[in-house]
């Protein structure tokens, strides 16, 4: 008896599934009880995730195997969560849905902007949205929170220090343009991902309507807001660059306060905005594997237009890393547990 | 401790430094010149602007 709380992974076998077992199996306050996946039951870990050769000698489980735990994190795919939520909730008093099922307070702004009914509606108050950055008060005392769209994480995390200092223009609307990796797309493959395909090019693949805006109207409270996708030649990472207009007479100053008001106690959130060094913006790359979160700014003056871009590890502060800091904040650990492991350079 | 006239981050500057001397600030990693000790004055110095050949 190791006195760690018991941790089940459903949907274990794909790309954030991996990334919580990476997190999870060297967390200093849990135990990585099962690793659920249907379809490599029975094949060992990593079969599928070949970084924890030797690390861990766990076997998939088939998921009716699933046993009670004290917290369990769903990381199937899309629509899978909400079909299931009351099952899945007589397994564990915490559960924690990497999947877009749970983000969305509104069933109305679901189906609009998922295009179809939410299974569970009567779940969707239940669940806390899950960015730390956001929700850390109402974490504390959740049974139950969500996972985060990582498009969504990256443009939040630009926007929030203009919102929360309300500089943002009443009438004009922000636009932001996400570069985004690979990764995104899940372990799942299809032709557009076939490597002569994807490999070299600059894909726009969602210009308009991406889901992901919804979170970014709930969490902010903006109306006027609008996401345009491009993916690049990244596995993982993504950079969100909004432009946005503010009120008139704001100053980079006041933009300097602005981000530290909302940062400066955030233990994943970095101001990089820097006139030496070798990286004076933000930039995916040096976050691979990371749960930190990088934001900048820079103020055109005679226009009144703000850029403040924000970039992260789409697995982890978009989507595992930030899992496991909500997990941390619900169970009263130390919110940096497990996720300290500051990335690399070079890569 | 002082602050920095750029991005009006907090900078602690040593007991030594003197006229003339450059410092960096830590948050924004501007170049400042002491102008001066009685009264403690910072500016901007001149720095490169780079553009990493972009």
């Amino acid at each position: 008896m190791t006195g760690r709380l018991r941790i089940a992974i459903f949907g274990a076998s794909g790309y954030t599934g991996g990334e919580l077992l990476r997190l999870l199996l060297f967390h200093p306050q849990v135990e990585v009880a099962q690793a659920i996946s249907q379809s490599y039951a029975g094949e060992f870990v990593h079969s599928q995730h070949p970084n924890l050769r030797k690390r861990t000698q766990l076997q998939f489980t088939s998921r009716d195997a699933l046993k009670e735990c004290d917290v369990l994190f769903l990381a199937v795919p899309h629509g899978q969560s909400q079909k299931q939520i009351d099952h899945f909730a007589r397994f564990a008093p915490k559960i924690i849905d990497l999947s877009a099922d749970f983000r969305l307070r509104d069933s109305a702004l679901y189906e609009r902007w998922y295009g179809e009914k939410h299974a569970a509606p009567e779940w969707l108050g239940k669940f806390v949205y899950g960015l730390p950055e956001l929700q850390r008060e109402a974490m504390k005392t959740a049974s139950y929170v969500s996972g985060v769209g990582c498009n969504a994480t990256a443009a939040n995390l630009a926007l929030l220090p203009l919102v929360r200092a309300d500089l943002l223009h009443p009438t004009k609307p922000v636009v932001v343009d996400l570069k985004t990796g690979s990764s995104e797309g899940g372990a799942a493959v299809n032709p557009g991902s076939h490597h002569p395909e994807k490999s070299h090019s600059v894909r726009s693949y969602a210009p308009t309507g991406h889901r992901h805006t919804a979170e970014v109207i709930q969490e902010l409270g903006l109306h006027d807001v609008h996401l345009s996708m491009t993916a690049v030649e990244l596995v993982r990472g993504v950079l969100a660059t909004a432009h946005a207009f503010l009120k008139p007479g704001v100053t980079e100053k006041d933009l300097w306060r602005a981000y530290r008001a909302a940062y400066a106690g955030e233990p994943f959130v970095r101001i990089v905005k820097d006139k030496g060094g070798i990286h004076r913006m933000p930039d995916p790359k040096i976050l691979a594997g990371s749960n930190f979160a990088d934001v900048g700014f820079e103020l055109d003056t005679e226009s009144g237009r703000a850029v403040s871009l924000a970039a992260i590890d789409n697995l982890m502060k978009g989507a595992s890393g930030s899992a496991v800091q909500a997990m941390n904040i619900m169970c009263g650990f130390e919110e940096t547990a497990g996720l300290e492991f500051p990335g690399l350079h070079p890569i | 401790m002082t602050t920095c006239p750029e991005c009006e981050g907090a900078l602690t500057l040593g007991a030594d430094v003197i006229a003339g001397e450059i410092v960096v600030c830590g948050d924004c990693g501007v170049d400042l010149e002491v102008l001066s000790i009685t009264p403690l004055t910072l500016a901007p110095a001149p720095q490169e602007a780079e553009d990493w050949g972009e």
